[in-house]
């Protein structure tokens, strides 16, 4: 026993034990967490899915903002009363953009991951508005001042930037046309091709309705395409996976 | 009572563990033995668990276990029992004529209590979860029998289908109101919605009606006829009614008239299967206005 009996040096020097205990906690973290980055059933490459045009992402950084993450989850698990009820389940690939993630751990309100299509642009107007008038039971707050605060894109390429700092593979190209394709995405009678050679799959519309970009507009473009990327008629999952 | 004896053990039955602080000495004594199995018990089942689960992560893949189990096969297996529970007659309800489905009491029953299922799941956030729409906000009320694109079984299951006015669906119903206000002058519109008005009810103002019965044919009656009873192939709505879809008032209306309206309503056969379409196009045709 004499290797246990060592053990009272290291509870006697405080430096040294807590050089111990991080390299144990490092070994269980690379056993754990390390093989998800290699181990190939658990990155699955998914054809459709594509980075964020920059209203959307836009969008997004107001959902986040307005701690809409807080009521409602992106994240259909692969059960069937789930399935039946929001769609398809979510696929890690289908999140593997976001940072950070909007998985969410509570559902006051309903899921989100496949929101996008299934409500009009109109609807998410009224809803966002006042949410009792198209949905009674609701206890969702109104956000109706989204559309009255205009927002310009400015500094909209330097968060893509900062996305691609962090993983996203946006483009030089993504990032010049940055602001353009913001203003572009509300604007049906613009030179939108550049926008959605870039981002395919890109709807492009007056989201709110009204003249300028608003931050309904944003919230709506990305309301509308979340969980639209993949197309699951042509995708069979793994089951492996 | 008698006094509990305290159960301290003498000091020389149990050895100490040789500390001392102060003259006060720890004894050294094991382990409950029920806690101690208890514990290796819990070793040797999580070394099973991982022969059994998805586990130890390899070159290429983590082991699959040998129980050989899988989320997405399990919810696969799931909603395949689900499935095949209602095949017969899921089958019987995709491939009968819609109109024969009234007819057989079975498949009636049936696809109407499937349908409310799916109108309540798909359908409520817009048109309320009985259905009767949202007064003067856009979303029709499916009680009544005023339809804007038909009311027999077989015009409510395309609408379902293709939905209206969306782009995912090159098949949805169609249409679009020129906006008036870029091709009327402000008074013309003020007659022309004096003149709508009188055909369910009382203008706002009498005087301008005549005039207003003038723009109308001039302008409005393409679509929404001669008579202002509508067209449903263009979704034209039935201005005689006295149904009001964005509500019948002189304000409401000048809106309506100057800057249109674009109700869009998704296509449901990416998200639905084609017997769930059947049941709640049933569904909603035996709400009260079916034709």
């Amino acid at each position: 026993m004499a290797i246990l009996d060592k053990h009272t040096v290291l509870e006697k020097n405080v430096t040294l034990l807590a050089i111990f205990a991080f390299l144990v906690v490092t070994v269980g973290g690379i056993v754990q967490i390390a093989p998800l980055f290699w181990l190939e059933n658990t990155i699955e490459d998914v054809e459709g899915v594509r980075p964020y045009s920059p209203l959307e992402l836009a969008g997004r950084d107001i959902y986040i903002r307005e701690g809409c993450y807080v009521c409602h989850s992106q994240m259909i698990r692969p059960m069937r009363d789930e399935v039946e009820r929001y769609g398809h389940y979510s696929l890690a690939a289908e999140s593997k953009y976001d940072h950070p993630f909007q998985w969410g751990s509570k559902r006051t309100g309903p899921d989100l991951a496949r929101v996008g299509g299934r409500y009009s642009d109109d609807w998410h107007v009224d809803h966002l508005r006042d949410p009792q008038s198209v949905v009674p039971e609701s206890v969702m707050p109104k956000y109706g001042f989204l559309e009255n605060r205009l927002i310009d894109g400015e500094y909209v390429g330097d968060l893509l930037k900062t996305h691609r700092m962090v993983g996203v593979p946006y483009t030089e190209e993504m990032i010049e046309n940055a602001r353009a394709d913001f203003a572009v995405q509300v604007d049906p009678d613009g030179d939108w091709d550049g926008l959605v050679e870039r981002y395919p799959g890109a709807q492009v519309r007056n989201f709110d309705g009204q003249a300028g970009i608003s931050e309904a507009d944003a919230l709506i473009a990305y309301l509308q395409m979340l969980g639209t990327l993949v197309d699951f008629s042509t995708f069979t999952p793994d089951a492996s996976r | 009572m008698a006094k509990k004896p305290l159960n301290t053990p003498k000091k020389e039955d149990v050895d100490t563990t040789g500390h001392s602080w102060d003259g006060i000495e720890e004894y050294n004594n094991p382990l409950p033995r029920w806690w101690l199995w208890t514990f290796y018990a819990t070793i040797v089942w999580a070394i099973l668990y991982t022969v059994a689960y998805p586990a130890w992560p390899g070159i290429k893949a983590a082991t699959p276990g040998l129980l050989g189990w899988s989320t997405r096969a399990n919810v696969q297996a799931d909603i395949e029992s689900a499935e095949a529970a209602n095949a017969a007659i899921n089958t019987q309800l995709a491939s009968v004529e819609l109109t024969a489905i009234a007819d057989d009491a079975e498949l009636r029953t049936y696809a109407t209590s499937a349908g409310a299922a799916v109108f309540r799941t798909w359908c409520a956030q817009c048109h309320g979860s009985g259905a009767a729409g949202v007064a003067a906000s856009g979303y029709p009320n499916l009680l009544d029998d005023d339809w804007l694109w038909g009311g027999d079984i077989e015009a409510i299951h395309t609408t379902i289908n293709h939905g209206i006015r969306n782009e995912e669906d090159p098949d949805a119903r169609w249409s679009q109101m020129p906006a008036f206000g870029d091709i009327l002058a402000g008074d013309e519109i003020d007659q022309v919605v004096n003149y709508v008005m009188s055909l369910s009810g009382t203008p706002q103002d009498a005087s301008l009606v005549e005039a207003g019965s003038v723009i109308y044919q001039d302008n409005c009656a393409a679509c929404h006829m001669e008579d202002g009873t509508g067209d449903r192939n263009q979704g034209a709505p039935n201005l005689t009614d006295a149904i009001w879809l964005y509500g019948g008032s002189h304000d409401t209306l000048t809106q309506t008239v100057a800057y249109s309206r674009f109700g869009v309503m998704p296509s449901w056969s990416s998200r639905l299967s084609e017997a769930e379409i059947r049941a709640v196009a049933t569904y909603v045709h035996q709400l009260g206005g079916g034709e």
